[in-house]
């Protein structure tokens, strides 16, 4: 019963800077953080304290909440520091790494014999939870819900992506382990989506238990958003469970072999790198390593993620818990005159949907965009723009629009239990008013959480 | 360029001065020269290319075929009044001169009374300026004769910025067309300036009853003309529609050798904006496509059951005369007092079209009817939304039913 499904909706930015198919090594990072603001909504109760020794596998903290979800440390070392910001809320929590990297014994199991029950006990307990994400709300899963699907997306369509099939190469069986433990914890279907006419590595292509859809078009068509829309919508109500495939790797590897290793493949992208390729790291890896020598000016921003969704994180920073790429893309901070390359100018470097500016003369152009609003804040006034990148049987705008004047009948009759901010990272792309409509969402979904969930 | 920008930084009213109040003022001038080098905080990191200004620019630019041919125009229509030409290019030069003469006055007025206005606000509410105004202010004088008043036009454009923009919020949140509400003010508030047959050739009020007989010229526009066929038919233009099409051929309409407002009456013109507007995307091609829809639709149901003469215009013929070009191409597009969604723009546009021709052809006291028509249509693309949306909710509950089932 697998899913084929054409978009036409969407845009791909092409962009300069994308990684070389070569897997490089760097030195391990000198610190490691978990920062408790990657996962949205979470208050994390500590479980360690500066200076306690940690292995890689040991729990750290746990949601305040929903004290069953607890956090692993990536690697063996010290609790360097525990940073807070405004009203002592956590942002990060530091680790020193040892010289040789250490795991807690946590018990290697074989997915594919056991209960749901187990697995979702197994998860909990050792700190591999938090890498399983729900719809509505896109946040961490709550683990007594009983979700109807579980979709992992086989690609990344977004500017300067991963490429699944270069990072997932080689590991089917760690893969497919992490398919089975997942497969138990859905009385539904998992859904792997996969790029129409394109050869998916072998890892992907042949994993069992999966009902693999295909799907073509332009981004967001590697959302696990658009795909869940096209497959099978969430009405209210329902949940659904996703999981990045790379993650998936990592909990199949965690749980055959009893050994938290996160490290996985990140894509080193954007145009202000110097050589940019894939690099094997380690989540939550400092980035000074990876950067070193190899970032082409000063006034740069450096995201944890893609240039879309990511967090912008400063040069001493580190990887986000879901990421699995570093893009460095010059800072947009300085005026534009009018005439040479601001609103009246022709705009060949300036890359647009509308043909307002020449470079629509040059449609393959690859660009190097900075980080300039181009514009400023405005209210809504050109129409149809978002419709063109928003793929939904939804209306963005509208939604949007209810989300800012808090109605929540409204919000849930146009369908804000499907979206999730990055579902409109395109839509704030394009908005000719330059509002941040990934924020509008999050507010709406956070309302949503508070009041109907 | 740094220069500049220094000398603008230099001038930047402090925030705890005595010209703070007057930061939006300055804010509008540099955001004009300079695109700010404000980045990206939240969300996307990495933005479109295009603003409200780029929007604006690209929509000044399609009017400037408009008014270039419009200042023409003037000039030639004034000269056939004072019957020293009936030639097209005769006399090209005089034509060029006293049409700028008339023209351009309106366009500063309609600019500094406006934009005066939007600054003034900005002021009050310690807002950004905001671009809606740029094409405002060009699209009031090519909607009105060139004959109108300095003074009217300044009045017209305030009531227009004030109770029909800014009361409601400001740019993005009008209800109504604001040039179309400044032409609206005009046509109830001063009658006589807007219609008849002594405002449509420049200067003609000025001009002896005996000299105008004696070079055959009337002074109405073809509406006006066509309007007489809804009378009795003593009062008739012309014998037959026949005549009219004979005397009025739809070539020189479409060129704009016709008397009229300043910009309204080359089609070739407008086109040539509807071409740029269209293929870089600013205007909806569903809104325009539609509109014309509506009006040949409406137009060829007339000729099927011409019961009087004017049913009996040729469709085409409507579409290249009075207003209804400009109006599909510049006015209902509007994205603000639009309908927002896809499917509203095609019944939004297609009503609008519609109601045009209905107006013009089934109503003597408007010869005119695609003002009247685009405002009623502004007023109900929120209605037209509401159902289009509703249509979404409907289905989306539908889908929560069937899974229930």
């Amino acid at each position: 019963m697998s899913k084929t499904i054409k978009l036409r909706k969407g845009l791909d930015i092409k962009l300069i800077g994308e990684a070389d198919k070569v897997k490089g090594t760097v030195d391990r990072g000198a610190s490691f953080a978990i920062k408790p603001p990657d996962f949205h909504g979470l208050v994390p109760k500590m479980l360690v304290k500066v200076g306690d020794k940690v292995k890689a596998g040991t729990t750290i903290f746990a949601d305040k909440y929903n004290e069953q979800i607890k956090f692993a440390s990536p690697v063996s070392g010290e609790i360097a520091d525990v940073v807070r910001g405004e009203k002592r809320r956590i942002l990060e929590i530091l680790i020193t790494p040892d010289a040789e990297n250490s795991f807690e014994d946590l018990g290697a199991v074989d997915t594919a014999s056991m209960s749901g029950d187990d697995v979702k006990a197994y998860m909990l307990k050792n700190g591999l939870w938090p890498f399983i994400k729900m719809r509505p709300l896109d946040v961490i899963a709550d683990p007594s819900d009983a979700p109807k699907a579980i979709f992992i997306s086989g690609f990344d369509s977004s500017p300067l992506a991963p490429d699944y099939d270069f990072v997932l190469h080689g590991e089917d069986e760690v893969f497919q382990r992490g398919i089975y433990a997942l497969s138990k914890l859905t009385e539904g279907k998992v859904h792997l989506t996969l790029k129409t006419n394109s050869a998916a590595d072998e890892a992907l292509k042949n994993a069992k238990g999966v009902q693999i859809n295909k799907i073509s078009g332009k981004h967001p068509i590697g959302n696990v958003g658009t795909q869940i829309h096209h497959i099978d919508p969430i009405n209210k109500g329902e949940v659904v469970w996703t999981v990045n495939a790379q993650d998936v790797a990592i909990i199949g590897r965690i749980m055959s072999s009893g050994r938290y290793d996160a490290s996985k493949v990140i894509a080193l992208t954007g145009s202000e790198v110097k050589n940019p390729k894939y690099i094997k790291a380690t989540i939550g890896t400092s980035i000074e390593k990876i950067l070193e020598d190899n970032i082409k000016g000063d006034n740069v921003r450096i995201i944890s993620g893609n240039v879309l969704t990511g967090d912008k994180i400063s040069a001493d920073g580190h990887l986000g818990f879901y990421h699995s790429q570093i893009t460095v893309i010059p800072e947009g901070n300085e005026p534009k005159f009018m005439i040479t390359k601001g609103w009246m100018g022709p705009g060949i470097g300036k890359f647009s949907i509308n043909r307002s500016y020449f470079s629509w003369l040059m449609p393959n152009k690859k660009y190097a965009l900075d980080t300039n609003l181009n514009g400023e804040h405005r209210a809504f006034v050109v129409t149809g723009e978002m419709e063109k990148v928003f793929p939904f049987d939804i209306y963005p705008m509208q939604l949007v629009k209810s989300i800012m004047y808090n109605d929540i009948d409204l919000m849930e009759n146009l369908g804000i239990y499907e979206v999730a901010p990055e579902d409109f990272a395109l839509c704030e792309f394009v908005c000719t008013s330059k509002i941040d409509i990934q924020e509008v969402v999050r507010e709406g979904l956070d309302v949503i959480k508070k009041e109907c969930m | 360029m740094k220069s500049i920008e220094k000398m603008m930084r230099k001038m930047e009213p402090k925030h705890d001065g005595k010209w703070a109040k007057f930061h939006p003022v300055w804010d509008g001038f540099y955001t004009f020269l300079f695109t700010p080098g404000e980045t990206t905080n939240k969300g996307a990191h990495i933005r479109d290319g295009i603003d409200l200004k780029r929007t604006m620019f690209m929509v000044v630019t399609a009017l400037i075929p408009c008014l270039l041919f419009g200042i023409y125009n003037t000039g030639h229509w004034h000269y056939v009044a004072t019957g020293e030409t009936t030639e097209y290019m005769d006399m090209f030069g005089d034509k060029v001169i006293y049409g700028l003469i008339k023209v351009l006055p309106i366009v500063i007025v309609s600019y500094a009374v406006g934009l005066g206005i939007e600054f003034l606000f900005c002021i009050k509410n310690q807002h950004a300026i905001q671009e809606g105004f740029l094409v405002t202010g060009m699209l009031i004088p090519l909607v009105i004769p060139a004959d109108t008043p300095l003074w009217m036009v300044a009045v017209a454009t305030i009531f227009a910025v004030v109770l029909g923009k800014e009361v409601f919020g400001g740019t993005g949140m009008n209800i109504v067309n604001v040039a179309l509400t400044a032409r609206a003010f005009l046509f109830f508030g001063y009658p006589t300036m807007m219609s008849g047959d002594k405002v449509w050739m420049s200067g003609i009020a000025d001009v002896p009853r005996e000299t105008l007989e004696a070079n055959g010229v009337t002074g109405a526009t073809q509406l006006g003309e066509l309007a007489t066929f809804t009378g009795a038919e003593a009062d008739w233009a012309y014998p037959s529609i026949q005549a009219f099409s004979e005397h009025w051929s739809i070539m020189d309409s479409f060129f704009g050798m016709i008397p009229g407002s300043v910009g309204e009456t080359s089609t070739l013109a407008i086109l040539l904006g509807a071409a740029l507007l269209l293929y870089t995307g600013i205007a909806s091609w569903r809104i325009m496509f539609s509109f014309v829809a509506g009006g040949l639709f409406v137009g060829f149901l007339a000729n099927a059951f011409a019961v009087n003469e004017y049913m009996m215009l040729d469709p085409l013929h409507h579409m290249v005369i009075g207003g209804f070009a400009f109006g599909a191409v510049f006015m209902i597009t509007d994205p603000v007092t639009a309908s927002q969604t896809n499917t509203g723009k095609f019944i939004y546009g297609f009503l609008g079209g519609a109601l045009s021709i209905t107006i013009r052809v089934f109503n003597g006291a408007y010869p005119e009817g695609v003002m009247m028509a685009i405002l009623f249509a502004n007023v109900m693309a929120p209605l037209i939304d509401h159902y289009v949306v509703g249509a979404n909710i409907k289905r989306r509950v539908k889908r929560l039913k069937t899974k229930a089932a």
